[in-house]
């Protein structure tokens, strides 16, 4: 423990190989974050790519959700809590206090470790949110919901209760129509917050063929706990201690051939 | 090492306390029987249709109870119509938009004393700043005192109901860029739908028994009066004025008059409960 918080560099590893072609969706450079007077992120810099899936991987307290919730400003709910640095999307200063937080929320959709379907039927948890940004039609309408549960592979098993409460379905169920509810508001990044680790195997593995697909349209960053899971869905790995992003990387080589002795320590198992 | 000696005393201890635990809520419970029983025997012995459609007798004729359950009804009425939104809007700045504030601590801390405070005192302040001002008791002044209770209690159970809506709710709604004023309108009023009810419930289940700020404020009525500008009758006040008569109809009409109040609140209750509990299963 006492040997990280020597090291104050980190050694951020850009892929070498074919980082021609990525486009960077999310850029991220000196970020700072900080909760009252404590330091939770240190001088963290990092690519999210287009198209690609992004995982940050860490353990507890490492500062990986901080980060993610930099990303729509989810922070901005609570007092006594800031962010340094430069964030932006596109072109865009995410961190700029005149940024609009209800458009920046549209374009950057999150997914929470507790599934938290809206108090209502399952068909308005979805058309909620496309209300929010567009007048369409009844037919318009139902054609975008049912559209959404299918991007969220639910709707097969909810086509014949739409009108039921949005809790009455199973935890992988709400998890897969919160998936929904996002990909409904048509983003552009979407932000996965542990989103697994409230379910059973079987819908695990659902959620994570969900994002597979959905990675072809939207720019995914993704923080787990579970290595193998990083590992099977994400492009690139982000490794996080303290505070610091140790290491960056695409996935396989971050896994394989780690530059950094703790990261090596921490997806062999030695801690965390 | 456990010994028995130690185990006997432990049991004999549990034994005691137990025993003074059964004995102290057979104490309290023996009252409250034996108030509803003489409640229950006196009041229903003068229950008849009369009750609900004549007025208040002098003494010595028959009569009813109209007059004062029509002003009661009416005063509640308007009383939780001006109190209910104040109280949920003051609280839904407390939980939602000022839970951090220091201005929501002090706002607390003054409803809780409100919440209280004698209400006497509320009829005195309605007496001086209505009553006085326009120089005659009336409906209204009954009203908005009674509106001054129902305010605390409604702002009370507003914001714990509200603070009770998890925050992964808030931030589930802000993340598909929910404006604060819709997810308050469509996600946390809705997922705290009944508790919100059920303050308003309670609020109406205290001021149906209020005396002391009608005393001051509405004073009574032996007659119909649809007026709110003149003095109205209402249960409670025409219980204290009957009950302490000499007259035994007089008597008789203030028991019935009590028993019609008890089994409105303790309907209110009933309707309170069932809809927490579907609160809870939910």
């Amino acid at each position: 423990m006492s040997v990280a918080t020597t090291i104050t560099v980190p050694t951020v590893t850009h892929t070498p190989a074919n980082t021609e072609d990525l486009v960077e969706k999310i850029s991220i450079r000196d970020l700072d974050f900080f909760y009252g007077d404590h330091r939770a992120l240190k001088n963290i810099s990092v690519p999210l790519y287009q198209g690609k899936v992004t995982a940050f991987i860490g353990p507890s307290g490492c500062g990986k959700s901080t980060l993610l919730r930099i990303l729509n400003r989810m922070y901005d709910l609570y007092p006594n809590q800031r962010a340094t640095g430069h964030v932006r999307l596109d072109n865009d200063d995410i961190l700029s206090p005149s940024q609009d937080l209800n458009l920046l929320r549209a374009k950057v959709g999150m997914v929470f470790q507790k599934p938290t379907p809206f108090p209502m039927t399952i068909f308005e948890n979805i058309a909620f949110g496309i209300r929010l940004y567009e007048r369409l039609s009844k037919a318009e309408l139902d054609d975008r919901v049912k559209h959404a549960l299918e991007r969220a592979a639910l709707w097969e098993e909810v086509k014949d209760k739409l009108g039921a409460n949005g809790l009455s379905l199973s935890g992988g169920q709400q998890q897969r129509l919160c998936i929904a509810r996002t990909v409904a508001v048509r983003p552009e990044v979407i932000l996965f917050d542990e989103p697994c680790s409230a379910l059973d195997p079987i819908s695990t593995a659902k959620i994570e063929e969900l994002i597979d697909e959905l990675k072809d349209d939207y720019t995914i960053a993704i923080v787990t706990h579970n290595m193998q899971q990083a590992a099977r869905v994400s492009d690139f790995t982000a490794f996080m201690y303290l505070g610091d992003l140790v290491e960056f990387g695409e996935t396989t080589r971050i896994f394989t051939s780690p530059n950094d002795r703790r990261t090596q320590d921490y997806i062999t198992g030695r801690f965390g | 090492m456990m010994d028995a000696a130690l185990q006997a005393k432990r049991r004999r201890r549990n034994a005691i306390t137990m025993a003074l635990a059964y004995v102290a809520t057979g104490f309290g419970l023996t009252w409250l029987v034996v108030i509803l029983a003489v409640l229950l025997w006196e009041g229903f012995s003068g229950l008849s249709l009369s009750v609900f459609t004549e007025m208040t007798p002098p003494p010595g004729s028959s009569g009813g109870l109209l007059n004062p359950i029509a002003g009661s009804l009416v005063m509640t009425v308007i009383a939780v119509l001006i109190g209910t939104p104040l109280g949920i809007l003051a609280g839904t700045y407390m939980a939602e938009y000022g839970r951090y504030d220091k201005l929501t601590t002090v706002v607390r801390f003054i409803n809780d004393i409100l919440l209280s405070a004698p209400s006497i005192v509320v009829g005195l302040f309605i007496y001086e700043v209505m009553v006085a001002q326009m120089g005659h008791f009336s409906g209204w002044a009954g009203a908005v005192s009674l509106a001054v209770i129902v305010v605390p209690v409604v702002v009370r159970t507003t914001e714990d109901m509200l603070t009770l809506v998890p925050d992964t709710l808030r931030e589930a709604g802000a993340s598909i860029g929910l404006p604060r004023s819709l997810m308050i309108q469509k996600v946390a009023y809705r997922a705290a739908r009944a508790g919100l009810v059920t303050g308003v419930l309670l609020a109406v289940a205290r001021i149906s028994g209020e005396t002391a700020p009608l005393l001051f404020t509405a004073l009574n009525n032996q007659f119909w009066s649809t007026n709110l500008n003149a003095p109205v009758a209402s249960l409670p006040v025409v219980i204290f004025q009957f009950a302490l008569s000499p007259y035994h109809d007089w008597q008789k009409l203030a028991w019935t008059g009590a028993l019609i109040i008890t089994m409105a609140v303790l309907a209110l209750s009933i309707i309170a409960r069932i809809l927490t509990a579907q609160r809870r299963s939910s």
